[in-house]
């Protein structure tokens, strides 16, 4: 078996190339699924039956079926209906791009809005009470109390599901995406040398996750940082720091 | 198991324990199972179409004992070099990146390329600029439109020659770069037919030969052999006239 490490070093441009594709289509559709999961997690913990309907729905479904099969359905299916194609629609739809980034924000939505869930039924409620106390209205309780707190509390498994969605777009190859993965795949269908250049996108990808990994730590300690006693002295009085 | 199923596994059982003690080695032999009418997986859901008859065909005159399996075409080459399979029998062209880690057999069939758009576009296969051209990855034509055609259409790459059929159907594609024959039987189909072929073909000298492992000089030699042997004995013949009405060697 002979190893070929000019097939990397010539190749390894075109996959750095891939490997931006790759983060554009995390970065865009981790942002407009953390923006779509609000409301969902703020629906899904209402105490309305008819309002935690439709996020139960939707959360059920993106978290039950594979990722490969909604990149599927949105672009070969979507190009199936005449009334889509004759739609405004379509020229978003009609690009591989979009479709992908659409998808992966539904999918992730989807894991962030239950993540969300969580946080917000786990923040204590003594926090909530005292902040109603100090008569806040529930949109300032909820910027001020309840979002940065669940933020906070949802922070490691949020940077767990972010690195999930990194490697999941892998799937954007199977709709001609040349992102890492489909880039590898058409350099590897010319050089036929698998082994290193997979062995060089996953060096890449491993890249990708140390970065995602040290930013999500900044993030929870800055999320957190009225945890983190005496390294930052707290601006209010927190009755859990007190004794110290 | 119905009964039926459960007579046909007992004579087939059978079938095998009273084949003649001299029946050759066991080989097994890849092919894709997307890429009608070269194979393809049919309504019983098993391998058939003009590789498999051919390699079946093969088997018969080398009196070995074959067994045809799928395998997704971008792993096809590493899952020979992985021991996986002993041949490749799926429309493999002999290229020269090929030839430096497989080796092939002599030709079985000869390809060319052709455009495939719709009837009604004004696609010219001389004037591309700014046109969106589909082919399947890992193939000639995909790294014919690469080179030739990269920095002025662009070029998407499917998995496999459906996907990119559907994008051709649905608008996202102008035109498919494509080998002539399998798209010469799609056109044949219900879905083929707002479609046609637009411009010279395109000849790449391309040969389509069999796939073993370079060590393998003697299969190779085996495979040869039963080549010319079933091209002499007019088998050849009757398989190429099930497919195409005009010779395809």
């Amino acid at each position: 078996m002979s190893w070929e490490w000019d097939v990397i070093i010539e190749h390894f441009p075109r996959l750095l190339q891939g490997a931006i594709l790759t983060l554009e289509l995390v970065l865009f559709s981790g942002f407009a699924g953390l923006m779509l999961a609000v409301p969902l997690a703020l629906m899904r913990v209402s105490s309305k039956p008819w309002i935690q309907a439709l996020p139960f729905a939707y959360i059920f479904f993106f978290r039950g079926t594979p990722l490969l099969i909604q990149i599927f359905l949105v672009y070969y299916g979507s190009s199936q209906f005449e009334f889509i194609k004759n739609s405004a629609l379509w020229p978003i739809l009609r690009e591989p791009y979009w479709c992908a980034i659409i998808t992966f924000a539904l999918h992730t939505a989807a894991y962030i809005a239950e993540l969300l869930r969580g946080a917000i039924q786990s923040i204590p409620k003594g926090e909530i009470e005292a902040a109603k106390a100090l008569g806040m209205s529930y949109p300032m309780m909820l910027r001020r109390i309840i979002l940065p707190r669940a933020f906070g509390i949802m922070m490691p498994a949020y940077g767990n599901e972010v690195i999930l969605m990194l490697k999941g777009s892998a799937l954007a190859s199977t709709i001609t995406l040349l992102d890492l993965t489909g880039m590898a795949r058409t350099i590897i269908a010319r050089t036929y040398t698998p082994l290193e250049i997979f062995l060089a996108a996953g060096v890449i990808y491993l890249i990708i996750s140390a970065l995602l990994i040290l930013l999500f730590r900044f993030l929870e300690k800055r999320f957190n940082r009225h945890q983190h006693w005496p390294n930052e002295k707290p601006k209010d009085l927190d009755p859990q720091h007190i004794e110290n | 198991m119905g009964f039926k199923k459960l007579m046909t596994a007992a004579a087939l059982i059978a079938a095998t324990l009273s084949a003649p003690a001299i029946a050759g080695d066991k080989i097994r032999i890849a092919t894709e199972g997307a890429y009608a009418p070269f194979n393809m997986i049919n309504a019983d859901g098993e391998l058939a179409g003009f590789d498999v008859d051919i390699a079946k065909a093969l088997c018969e005159e080398m009196k070995a004992d074959c067994k045809i399996v799928a395998q997704d075409w971008d792993g096809i080459i590493p899952g020979l070099k992985a021991r996986k399979y002993d041949a490749i029998i799926a429309s493999l062209s002999i290229t020269p990146e090929r030839s430096r880690v497989v080796s092939f057999t002599d030709h079985y069939y000869s390809n060319s390329l052709t455009f495939v758009t719709g009837k009604e576009t004004s696609f010219d296969p001389k004037m591309v600029e700014g046109k969106v051209i589909g082919a399947q990855r890992a193939t000639i034509a995909g790294q014919y439109l690469e080179d030739n055609l990269g920095d002025k259409a662009t070029v998407k790459l499917y998995d496999t020659q459906d996907n990119a059929y559907i994008d051709l159907a649905s608008g996202r594609l102008d035109a498919i770069l494509s080998d002539k024959l399998p798209a010469y039987d799609w056109l044949q189909s219900k879905e083929g037919q707002a479609f046609e072929f637009r411009g010279e073909k395109i000849d790449i000298d391309d040969k389509i030969a069999i796939a073993v492992r370079k060590p393998d000089s003697e299969l190779k030699e085996k495979f040869n052999k039963a080549l010319k042997a079933i091209i002499d004995n007019g088998t050849y013949e009757k398989i190429n006239a099930k497919y195409f009405p005009f010779s395809i060697y």
